[in-house]
């Protein structure tokens, strides 16, 4: 069970991480993209009956539409901004998408299908749902690939240009205005995903947003804002000590489990498990 | 120019005025209406009570007023939404008698809200009765401190009641409980506590957990371990959906029962097949086409069900039905005595009528009126309601 969430922290501390290295800002806005994933993977396959791998696509696509729009819309025009403007219209712009989400899916709790079934397997003497072996393997294939552009893309690089330094990277001939509006394009995806594949184990409404985007900023500011591979490991570790915390002390608290993690994290090592990667440049947040 | 600003102003605000105020209850009533009051909880996590409920009572008024209301005079709803809040539902209640002056009020949905609501109402100088549409006992016991209280929802502790009888059937001794920390859940989970040894049942696991959980296997694998016999769960929220599935998930093969609030095809739906064969009690809205002909609700449950269903193109719940049941009782009322509070309360004291959920027999000392011949077992077949065969 752990695993599963964790692995949701995961692709959405990523989500946060994409944005925070190209703006420097904490998009709070983050939640609501795993919302729209899963609701829109609902669209698709339960009501239009479309198979599971296209509709997947499109909701992810759909899903970086609306971040290329909200940074179009409301980042991009604001000249000279400073990090708290920037977090402003962010928890505007989530306060917003809810409010359309609830117009458009209504107020009721959506289900989906499985992506292969709900019969459990054993897997070394426990059950698991084929579902948590995607979401694992889905993981595993944006970690890599995330991987992969960023370091090997020209595209990738320029983004790492900006984030090490903006002004020098625009001298250099990069575009970073339109850095920045594929930061958010990618780091909505990321959350589409997360909310496309947990979807169909734990349902999907229009209130969900807050509390994902909570727990991910959670693995994202305990791996070290900033180190993707931290916010990964960050994220797993907060869904398996949650589940834990949920078997062994009460359920009651797993919430709260993931606060008091994230506290402890940041007394012991205030720049995170990863830090360091997230200390470059103390910017104004 | 400086005047045409200030006048700009002047009217922009006065239309955000309208517009919010408007917003609570978008009707202008006209003098000489009944007017009646509604509480539900038409948004937040409890929207599948509340807004089925709002449907109903609008489908009833534009019914009446078509054919040109009681005795000549139309009459209008007062609908708030509680967002299933105690502070809104206080605040929404107080509105309704002293600025709207509803002669009753139907709702809250849900039985924390209506506990909330109660002692509002018993200090008020001049209070209106309040019909709530939630389950829990306490709303309408002891009845001597409850002289304005009424309840359309069956007894939470009937419900128990009909599903332990079926354990003691089935041969069940030993039973893990698993119940949300709302109202609804708390209330049910006294019940189930208090009444397992007058059954001879042991209650080996006591779980609970948060209405907004979407993951209850922590509690399951206790109650497995605990060496249940049978899981009863007992929540209004989509968990009902997730506890089978997750019971599926972990291969647990006792059975499942689940509480009167499991009475929406939406959440048999939502569950998909790890619904099937799962077993709880509920009002007969959700199996009429099973019932004998004879039955003496099965006319009121066809005419609710096929006016609700051709009108909104959505399923009946038990929860419309109590709405259903309240806004008729209070009709009828109104035609007996007219629109004073203090007497339509005396006329439902001592009523007597078939509605969706049950026959009711008010008196001075029961304010529910219903007994636990009001549920009827239900199983999920086929991803359908059908009665249980017991």
């Amino acid at each position: 069970m752990g695993i599963q969430r964790g692995c949701i922290y995961a692709l959405v501390a990523m989500g946060y991480n994409i944005i925070y290295n190209s703006t420097g800002v904490i998009n709070f806005a983050q939640g609501e993209f795993v919302v729209y994933g899963g609701l829109m993977m609902v669209t698709l396959t339960m009501s239009l009956g479309m198979p599971v791998l296209p509709s997947f696509f499109l909701a992810v696509i759909f899903a970086m539409i609306v971040g290329i729009l909200m940074e179009r819309l409301t980042i991009n025009p604001v000249k000279n901004p400073t990090g708290l403007q920037l977090i402003i219209i962010t928890i505007a712009v989530s306060i917003i998408m809810k409010g359309l989400a609830m117009c458009f899916w209504g107020k009721g709790s959506h289900y989906m299908k499985h992506f292969s079934g709900d019969e459990p397997l054993k897997v070394l003497g426990a059950l698991l749902l084929p579902q948590t072996l995607w979401i694992m393997a889905i993981l595993f294939i944006i970690v890599i690939l995330q991987g992969f552009f960023f370091k090997y893309t020209m595209t990738g690089k320029s983004m790492r240009a900006c984030s090490i330094n903006r002004d020098s990277a625009k001298l250099a001939g990069i575009n970073d205005r339109f850095m920045v509006m594929l930061s958010f394009a990618l780091s909505a995806g990321a959350g589409a995903v997360a909310g496309i594949i947990i979807t169909p184990i734990i349902q999907m409404d229009y209130g969900r947003g807050a509390i994902l985007g909570l727990k991910g900023f959670g693995a994202a500011v305990a791996g070290g804002l900033g180190s993707s591979f931290g916010g990964v490991l960050a994220g797993l570790l907060l869904g398996i000590l949650e589940a834990m915390g949920g078997g062994y002390i009460s359920s009651h608290y797993m919430d709260a489990m993931a606060l008091i993690i994230l506290i402890m994290v940041l007394f012991i090592k205030p720049s995170g498990l990863m830090g360091g990667a997230g200390a470059k440049g103390t910017r104004e947040i | 120019m400086k005047k045409s600003l200030m006048g700009f102003s002047a009217s922009f605000f006065l239309m955000t005025a309208v517009f919010t105020l408007g917003f609570g209850s978008s009707v202008i009533a006209a003098d000489n209406d009944y007017k009646i009051g509604c509480v539900f909880s038409v948004t937040g996590n409890t929207s599948w009570l509340g807004e089925p409920q709002k449907k109903t009572v609008e489908m009833i008024a534009d019914e009446i007023n078509a054919k040109g209301g009681i005795k000549g005079r139309k009459i209008s709803l007062f609908i708030e939404d509680n967002q299933g809040d105690n502070t809104r539902t206080v605040n929404a209640v107080k509105k309704l008698v002293q600025k709207d002056k509803v002669c009753a009020i139907i709702g809250p949905s849900e039985s924390g809200t209506t506990m909330a609501v109660i002692p509002v109402i018993q200090k008020m100088e001049t209070p209106v009765p309040l019909l709530s549409c939630a389950a829990a006992e306490e709303i309408t016991k002891p009845a001597s401190e409850r002289k304005w209280i009424f309840k359309m929802g069956q007894n939470d502790s009937d419900a128990v009641r009909r599903i332990y009888e079926n354990m003691n059937k089935k041969g069940i001794k030993k039973v893990g409980i698993l119940t949300a920390t709302n109202g609804f859940g708390n209330a049910g989970r006294k019940k189930l506590t208090e009444m397992a040894s007058e059954f001879g049942l042991q209650i080996v696991s006591d779980e609970t957990y948060n209405p907004s959980d979407t993951d209850m296997t922590a509690q399951l694998l206790k109650i497995q371990k605990a060496g249940a016999e049978a899981a009863v769960n007992w929540s209004i929220v989509p968990a009902q959906s997730i506890v089978p599935k997750n019971m599926k998930q972990l291969k647990m093969s006792i059975p499942l029962y689940q509480s009167h609030g499991f009475a929406n095809v939406k959440y048999a739906e939502a569950a998909g097949d790890a619904a099937e064969g799962l077993v709880f009690p509920a009002g007969r809205v959700m199996a009429v086409s099973t019932l004998p002909d004879g039955h003496p609700q099965k006319a009121v449950l066809n005419e609710y069900k096929t006016a609700y269903e051709a009108k909104y193109k959505d399923h009946v719940s038990t929860f419309g039905g109590h709405a259903y049941d309240g806004l008729w009782l209070v009709v009828k009322a109104i035609e007996a005595v007219g629109d004073d509070p203090a007497k339509i309360r005396d006329y439902i004291e001592t009523a007597q009528f078939t509605g969706t959920g049950g026959q009711f027999k008010f008196s001075a000392a029961d304010h529910n009126g219903l007994d636990k011949n009001a549920f009827e077992m239900l199983t999920v077949k086929n991803g359908q309601f059908v009665v249980l065969g017991e």
